[in-house]
């Protein structure tokens, strides 16, 4: 075996009351193609922000060890000035500056007077461009080409930098097959040039075909490296779902009545780019008093299904059905979804999901302040008692209902989004990710209130990527890749293996 | 907050409770002690000619329009957008109804009412881009500031229109008074000055009953009267001094219906929650079925017919309709809506805060002409006053923790 370029040596990570990364350790040898995978949340996103310096040496336990040197990195200048670049999943280019002028950015070719010399400039990055097989000019601006490129440019621009250890976070996520594919091969060549890589990636076929070593993380912790002659998929689905199921969950039992919900040949397109097919002909349905969950990658399309029911919040020329106890309903718009009894509660609660600057009794009145409305106004009076009456049914550990719902903690934020969506009184509540960035305790609080809406006989869809969730709450779960509903399984039959083999199973063509 | 308190415990904490609750009520006031602070300084700086009941006649009716506009401005804030053409707007409305009694010779009233619903027309218009198009409020409104002052002088025709009839002229000019015969303090004001007061104390206990009946904290019970004898003591000092000059200006009447009508829009309709809604979080509100994009165009017709009233009172005040009027108002109101404690993310504000800000700005205005202080600085202070109050919001939030 070759000397190592990099060793992470007991890392250990803390954010305030959750450990991220507990005494991971991480041997990348020179040359190889290294792989890490683990499910989300599992700590691979913070070891590379370790890596690359975004947690700054000090916020970290642990050593570095780059090129046979300890290393302390203060930001990321300081690992790509050693040669480490990392590629991020939400790509980091300026749409409207050029592919050269993106290249060079705060590295430009400069002539004799400190001014840019754009015709090397363009010259530099042609050559940078053959190398990773993109045959654009390089005056052409960024957003005129597609996310594939894109990602190519980004490895043009790491090559610039004379990079020896390239780190590519989920770089397949969003690209369609045939760049996929591409990109493999350039990782493949690029290693021939020497770079030694680290990809992260979910997806086991990719990892198969191009890694020369694979670390598992789970929970924070290193659970094992293989070396390509034995890495398995069976093996590497084992090391990431491999965990206590037991007593996370609460008891359910559950009591299904009559279809509530069914959606048929649900079809959704990109909304910027209305030719990628993103929710590709999903055909669902929900009973009463049922928890369906929906298991599926990132970039599965699961929340983009979700959002464009409800109301067509997301995306373009969608097409389908949508019957409610047997009778077809529209949900063209998010009061109509509302009207019909139907509920979204956002996986992106601060964004999409909370008025973060407002009090907890007009979060939890926002979907439904019709029913507050005597005379033509709205009853505050009113408003407050169904408030404070949620604070105690939710338990929302908040002094009063006039607190803000910015300085609630996450668990108290979700069960404010709970509250306003139950308060709408829905027959469906599509939740997406329920229990993101909440603490073990809330989550079992959340998993509770699931188990109650569901025994008050209404249908609930859980979006979850956490296996052990889904398996813990569920009475029945889909799952969705690439925008397809790849299999259904009862819970009986339904296994992390199984489920994973699912979802990550690729879209016949 | 909970009721296993022990006795012993108690009267502590509801001391502790009485004091927060004073000391968060102050600080949610404080634009109203700083009002209180401007006003004793100019009264001092002044030698009383400040308060003197001409003089407080003339603040209301010469800042009548600036707060009118200062109204419909805190709502486009607290949705996140602004309106740089209400000024324009106000002069060409103006221009348009000095046309139609001039030359197309409507009776007065027809005349406003015509007037007014120009000027919803024209928020629709702007609303239109703003909400249906999607252009920034800023750009719509810059193009609406030159756009309509652009009209204005197309209206107008390049010269003034003066002479009104009176029955215009009382929107900016006149009083109501002397319906008991004369006397050296009017009778007729103080009764309303008297029945103004009974409304708001009345008012305020239904509100605290309610409260009670829905077993809500309130304040502690002495705060409660101290602040209602207050109250009651300015609107009575305010109406004594009007009574004991011309009496209750027309304006004044507008600005009160205004304020009790829009305070209720913005606190108890479905509408005004909705602008909330939308200024503190826009994907939320829309998530949860807020018609964004049908609220941002009624926020806007409501500037535009807002508006045009300011611009009939001003053109009713000045009896005159200009091309030049209405220059700077649109500043001046927005200064009012951000002095007042309105957001500049939107989200927050009041139309109370509004006022108050548009009040203070016109004490400024009022007490340094009185000093004979030169327009060069007072430009320069009111611009000094609105960047501290800003200034002091921001440090205020920074301070609270914020996000």
């Amino acid at each position: 075996m070759t000397t190592n370029i990099l060793e992470m040596r007991s890392i250990t990570k803390t954010f305030p009351g959750v450990k991220a990364l507990q005494d991971v350790t991480l041997e990348v040898a020179r040359g190889e193609i290294h792989a890490i995978c683990g499910e989300n949340g599992a700590g691979k996103s913070t070891l590379m922000k370790v890596l690359s310096g975004v947690y700054p040496h000090g916020t970290y336990e642990g050593d570095i060890v780059f090129e046979n040197e300890t290393v302390e990195f203060r930001d990321i200048r300081d690992s790509e000035a050693k040669g480490i670049v990392i590629i991020h999943q939400e790509l980091a280019l300026s749409p409207y500056l050029s592919i050269a002028e993106n290249i060079f950015l705060n590295n430009e070719v400069k002539g004799p007077l400190g001014l840019i010399d754009w015709n090397r400039s363009n010259q530099e990055a042609a050559k940078l461009l053959a190398r990773v097989g993109l045959r654009e000019n390089p005056t052409t601006k960024v957003m005129d080409i597609g996310v594939g490129k894109q990602q190519l440019v980004e490895i043009a621009k790491a090559l610039s930098k004379e990079v020896k250890l390239l780190i590519l976070d989920e770089p397949t996520a969003a690209l369609n097959d045939e760049d996929s594919a591409h990109l493999l091969d350039l990782m493949l060549h690029l290693k021939e040039q020497g770079i030694t890589s680290i990809i992260i990636s979910h997806k086991l076929n990719e990892i198969k075909k191009i890694s020369d070593t694979v670390t598992v993380i789970r929970d924070g912790k290193t659970i094992e490296t293989i070396a390509k002659a034995d890495v398995t998929e069976e093996r590497i689905i084992k090391d990431m779902v491999g965990r206590d199921l037991e007593h996370r969950y609460p008891d359910h039992t559950p009591h299904i009545g009559e279809e509530i919900l069914r959606v048929e040949n649900w079809t959704a397109h990109h909304p910027q780019d209305p030719s990628r097919v993103i929710v590709d002909n999903v055909n669902i349905n929900v009973r009463r008093g049922e928890i369906v969950g929906i298991a599926g990658l990132m970039g599965a399309g699961r929340t983009e299904f979700a959002m464009s029911l409800f109301g067509r919040s997301y995306g373009s020329r969608i097409s389908g059905k949508v019957f409610k106890n047997g009778a077809e309903i529209k949900t063209r718009t998010v009061s109509e979804a509302i009207e019909n009894g139907l509920a979204y509660a956002t996986e992106d609660r601060k964004t999409y999901g909370l008025n973060l600057i407002e009090d907890i009794k007009r979060n939890i009145s926002m979907a439904s302040l019709g029913k507050l409305v005597r005379g033509g106004l709205v009853n505050d009076n009113e408003e407050f008692k169904v408030a404070n009456e949620y604070r105690t049914s939710m338990n929302i550990k908040a002094p009063t209902v006039l607190a803000k719902t910015g300085k609630l903690s996450g668990g108290n934020q979700q069960k404010v989004v709970l509250s306003k969506w139950i308060y709408s009184d829905p027959d469906v509540l599509i939740l997406d990710e329920p229990t993101r960035g909440i603490d073990v305790g809330a989550k079992y609080e959340i998993y509770t209130i699931i188990n109650r809406l569901a025994a008050a006989g209404k249908g609930i869809i859980v979006i979850s990527s956490e296996l052990p969730e889904l398996l813990g709450i569920c009475d029945r779960i889909y799952a969705l890749s690439e925008g397809t509903i790849t299999g259904e399984l009862p819970i009986a039959e339904a296994n992390p293996e199984s489920l994973i083999k699912l979802m990550t199973m690729e879209k016949p063509s | 907050m909970t009721d296993k308190n022990t006795t012993l415990e108690r009267p502590v904490s509801k001391l502790a409770s009485s004091l927060s609750h004073i000391a968060s009520d102050l600080g949610k006031n404080g634009i109203f002690l700083a009002l209180i602070a401007v006003v004793v300084l100019f009264q001092i700086l002044t030698d009383g000619i400040l308060l003197r009941p001409q003089n407080i006649s003339n603040l209301i009716v010469q800042n009548g329009y600036i707060l009118i506009l200062a109204i419909g401005m805190v709502m486009v804030i607290v949705a996140g957008h602004i309106d740089l053409s209400v000024g324009s707007v106000a002069a060409f409305i103006g221009a348009v109804s000095g046309v139609l009694i001039r030359d197309a010779g409507f009776d007065w009233w027809i005349a406003i009412i015509v007037s007014l619903i120009i000027g919803a027309l024209v928020g629709a218009w702007q609303g239109f881009w703003i909400a249906y198009v999607g252009i920034p409020a800023f750009i719509v409104t810059l193009a609406g500031m030159l756009i309509f002052r652009g009209l204005a002088l197309v209206v107008l025709g390049n010269t003034n229109i003066g002479s009104f009839p009176e029955g215009y002229r009382a929107l900016g000019n006149g009083f109501l008074t002397d319906l008991f015969g004369e006397f050296d303090v009017d009778p007729f004001t103080l009764g309303i000055g008297v029945i103004a007061i009974i409304a708001f104390v009345v008012q305020q206990l239904r509100t605290r009953a309610g409260r009670k009946s829905y077993a809500q904290e309130v304040e502690p019970i002495g705060w409660f009267i101290g602040k209602l004898v207050l109250v009651s003591v300015a609107i009575f000092a305010i109406s004594w001094a009007l009574a004991s000059f011309k009496g209750i200006p027309v304006t004044l009447i507008i600005l009160a219906v205004l304020v009790l009508v829009y305070g209720i829009v913005t606190n108890r309709s479905v509408f005004g929650r909705h602008i909330y809604a939308i200024g503190g979080n826009r994907h939320a509100a829309e998530l949860s079925g807020v018609k964004t994009k049908k609220v941002d165009f009624f926020i806007f017709v409501n500037m535009g017919f807002l508006a045009a009233l300011a611009g009939l009172v001003f053109t009713a005040r000045l009896n005159l309709a200009g091309p030049k009027a209405g220059d700077g108002f649109e500043l001046e109101a927005i200064s009012a809506a951000f002095i007042g404690g309105a957001a500049v993310q939107g989200g927050v504000g009041t139309i109370g805060g509004a006022i108050i800000g548009g009040l203070i700005i016109g004490v400024l205005n009022n007490g340094m002409s009185i000093l004979g202080i030169g327009i060069e600085w007072q430009q320069t202070v009111k611009g000094l006053v609105l960047l501290l109050a800003v200034a002091f919001d921001v440090f205020n939030k920074r301070r609270a923790g914020g996000r």
